[in-house]
């Protein structure tokens, strides 16, 4: 019996690449091929450029233990749970199981609208493999942990996308696998049902089963496991120890000091004629930083470059929290009167800066993302993670208590206490 | 008792995950770990489909009546269709009952791996299981169009002599000949979604060249066996005969063929499928 649950060896997927408008061949496009050319077609059928989207993989987990896997969008890590979920297929390289793997990568896969929430936990849980007993027995306690209430007979279509979430993740927390895959779920469902979530995931964790847990939550992953792995473009960086991992990824996957600069290696072919150069975290002493006291007013700043003018650019910023939700997303040209003055921008260097207000950010980690699009005709550039900061929160609202306070934002505002 | 439910359903200890190349076996223990899923699924096409639909269970029975109402106005009494003696819209009902069957579990099981396309590229289950339940979700339609059916023989005064007997028989063999095409196609159609328009066509021609309007002993004698290849044709002689018993109206051969060209398209669908389920997942 080996003692791993886990080993890894030498995986890599290639996929081939698709451009937007020929994602999908045709059985007409087939036979003109064949027809033309055939002795080219069957003897190279893809004739498309390829990729490897992992590469050269090997780790091996042992059995109760909890792997983090870190690493930015397009590292690599989806598709390292989707084969070891057995979703998608390898192309190269061999992995062994041992053991039932659930993942947390399909919560609610398979709901459908119109079926009211018994039913669904029914369906999901099969499409997860558990047996119509399975799921009988653990049935009041999928409810209880979903806190659905008496709504479970109502079609899940009712529901609000928080209800949704918290059904879908109780059934799947439900399977007790020996293996479990997280991915990212966390970033879902308030604060309450996030804490929740993890309690569960220590729960599985405790009770000696093997968890692989993805996240972009740095403060979770370090809480939650001991070794992690990190991913950088397909392959794998190094296995250490979370902490020294978690440092090691915050200070080498983001630019440090509160600038990204883009190289040309991380602008794609589509961006054209847009050309990002930089964004900047400035504070108000308008000094670059990767760190923002909360009672002071803040800039982002972007860059850019562009090659030949553009009509109805609009460049933005998008802030997160480490947790993966959404403060807000903004853009240079929102205000009307503006994008009407700029309706096509000329061609040239541009920086569009935009002013953070004090007062509004919680104390913790934020990530900025960037995007240069024209609505609903082109995505040009799109950079999810482009700089994180930190904001200190010395001199905040109510910092009087020494507590950490619930929510993102953290709000100046006029309270009026009356005496009656 | 909770841990015993859970022994029973455990899958093999160790999963190996690489490639595979080329034909590989249809991996049935899977299957049969999940079969469970296959009944889950066609209940979710069933009550998705009454709860969606004013007409619901209606629905099943108004598509093969207005069929066979419109095939008796203008193939029995204006083109006068010879059909072996026996009534027309009893002779047509009985050809449309597989026929719709066949044709509705086709275009149904063909385009759900499409339409499953974000439960397979999220989660490992045999993929087979969908195009089946979508087979079998059909078989309800057909069991509701069946009570007209019985209606219309107490009218027509028609009793079932013993061939009655062969029913499942040519029932089975619809069944198995709706899988093994509706594999073909919906493996086609995650990788050439074209394969969607083509499919209309290929149900509505198939239609006339099965005996459906029409009787098989129309056929002449030495082009029975090249009409015998169809698979659907033997279905649908051999649904008639069970049901209204006409002796002159069968022959076992052609039977034999149609049946032998089903278990073909059949397997030969379950092995392609199998092939090609490793790659759906990237390609839808």
């Amino acid at each position: 019996m080996s003692n791993y649950a886990i080993t890894v060896a030498n995986i890599g997927k290639q996929y081939r690449i698709f451009s937007e408008v020929n994602k999908y061949t045709t059985l007409r496009e087939k036979i003109v091929e064949v027809v033309r050319s055939p002795i080219k077609t069957l003897f190279n059928p893809t004739g498309t450029e390829t990729f490897w989207a992992l590469r050269h993989i090997d780790f091996d987990v042992e059995k109760g233990m909890v792997l983090g896997v870190i690493g930015k969008n397009g590292a690599g890590k989806s598709t390292l749970l989707k084969i070891l979920s057995r979703v998608v297929e390898p192309t190269e390289g061999k992995a062994d199981i041992r053991g039932r793997v659930g993942s947390l990568l399909e919560v609610g896969t398979g709901f459908h609208p119109e079926l009211t929430g018994r039913e669904n936990v029914f369906l999901n849980g099969a499409i997860l493999g558990m047996k119509k007993s399975e799921i009988q027995s653990k049935f009041d306690e999928i409810v209880a942990f979903s806190e659905i209430g008496q709504f479970i007979d109502t079609p899940v279509k009712r529901y609000s996308s928080g209800m949704y979430m918290r059904l879908a993740f109780a059934v799947s927390a439900h399977l007790e696998p020996e293996i479990l895959i997280v991915d990212e779920v966390l970033a879902v469902g308030d604060a309450e049902f996030q804490k929740k979530c993890l309690g569960k995931m220590s729960d599985v964790a405790g009770e000696g089963r093997t968890v692989l847990f993805v996240s972009h939550n740095m403060s979770a992953v370090t809480r939650l496991t001991k070794e992690c792995i990190i991913l950088e473009h397909g392959k794998m960086l190094m296995r250490a120890s979370s902490q020294e991992a978690v440092d090691y990824y915050l200070s080498h996957d983001y630019e440090k000091g509160g600038e990204r600069r883009w190289k040309a290696a991380d602008i794609g072919e589509e961006a054209k004629p847009f050309r990002p150069v930089a964004m900047r975290i400035i504070n108000k002493q308008k000094q670059v930083t990767d760190t923002i006291r909360s009672i002071d007013p803040m800039y982002i700043e972007v860059e850019y470059e562009l090659d030949a003018p553009i009509t109805g650019l609009r460049v933005g910023v998008y802030l997160m929290s480490m947790r993966g939700e959404f403060v807000f997303t903004s853009f240079d040209t929102d205000d009307p009167e503006e994008y009407n003055r700029l309706t096509q921008r000329k061609a040239g260097r541009y920086i569009s800066r935009v002013r953070i207000p004090a007062d509004m950010l919680n104390e913790g980690r934020f990530v900025v993302g960037m995007n240069a699009s024209v609505f609903r005709v082109k995505r040009y550039f799109h950079d999810a993670n482009a700089v994180v900061f930190t904001v200190n929160p010395a001199g905040a609202p109510g910092m009087q208590w020494a507590e950490s306070r619930q929510g993102v934002t953290r709000p100046r505002l006029d309270w009026q206490i009356e005496e009656k | 008792m909770k841990e015993k439910t859970l022994e029973g359903s455990r899958l093999p200890e160790l999963v190996t995950i690489k490639p595979v190349k080329g034909w590989v076996p249809l991996n049935l223990k899977d299957l049969w770990h999940y079969r469970e899923l296959i009944y889950f699924l066609t209940w979710r096409d069933l009550k998705v489909r009454y709860k969606q639909s004013v007409l619901g269970v209606l629905w099943a029975i108004l598509k093969p009546f207005m069929n066979m109402v419109v095939f008796t106005i203008f193939f029995g009494e204006l083109a006068k269709i010879p059909s072996d003696g026996i009534p027309y819209p009893i002779f047509s009902y009985t050809g449309l009952l597989p026929w719709i069957f066949f044709a509705s579990a086709l275009e149904v099981s063909a385009r759900s791996m499409l339409h499953s396309g974000s439960m397979v590229s999220k989660i490992y289950f045999p993929r087979i299981i969908v195009p089946l339940a979508s087979v079998f979700a059909n078989l309800v339609d057909f069991a509701i169009s069946f009570i007209i059916l019985i209606g219309m023989m107490i009218v027509y005064k028609i009793i079932p002599t013993a061939n009655i007997f062969w029913l499942p028989v040519f029932l089975l063999l619809a069944m198995i000949a709706a899988i093994g095409v509706g594999l073909w196609f919906s493996a086609l159609l995650v990788m050439y979604r074209d394969v969607n328009y083509l499919l209309p066509f290929i149900t509505e021609i198939w239609k006339f060249v099965s005996p459906v309007v029409y009787s098989a002993t129309m056929i002449p004698e030495k082009w029975q066996w090249l009409y015998s290849l169809n698979p659907m044709a033997g279905v649908v002689s051999g649904f008639r005969w069970a049901l209204l018993g006409k002796p002159e109206t069968i022959s076992f051969p052609s039977i034999a063929i149609s049946g032998v060209i089903s278990l073909i398209i059949f397997i030969s669908g379950l092995y392609f499928f199998r092939r090609m389920e490793r790659v759906f997942a990237d390609m839808i």
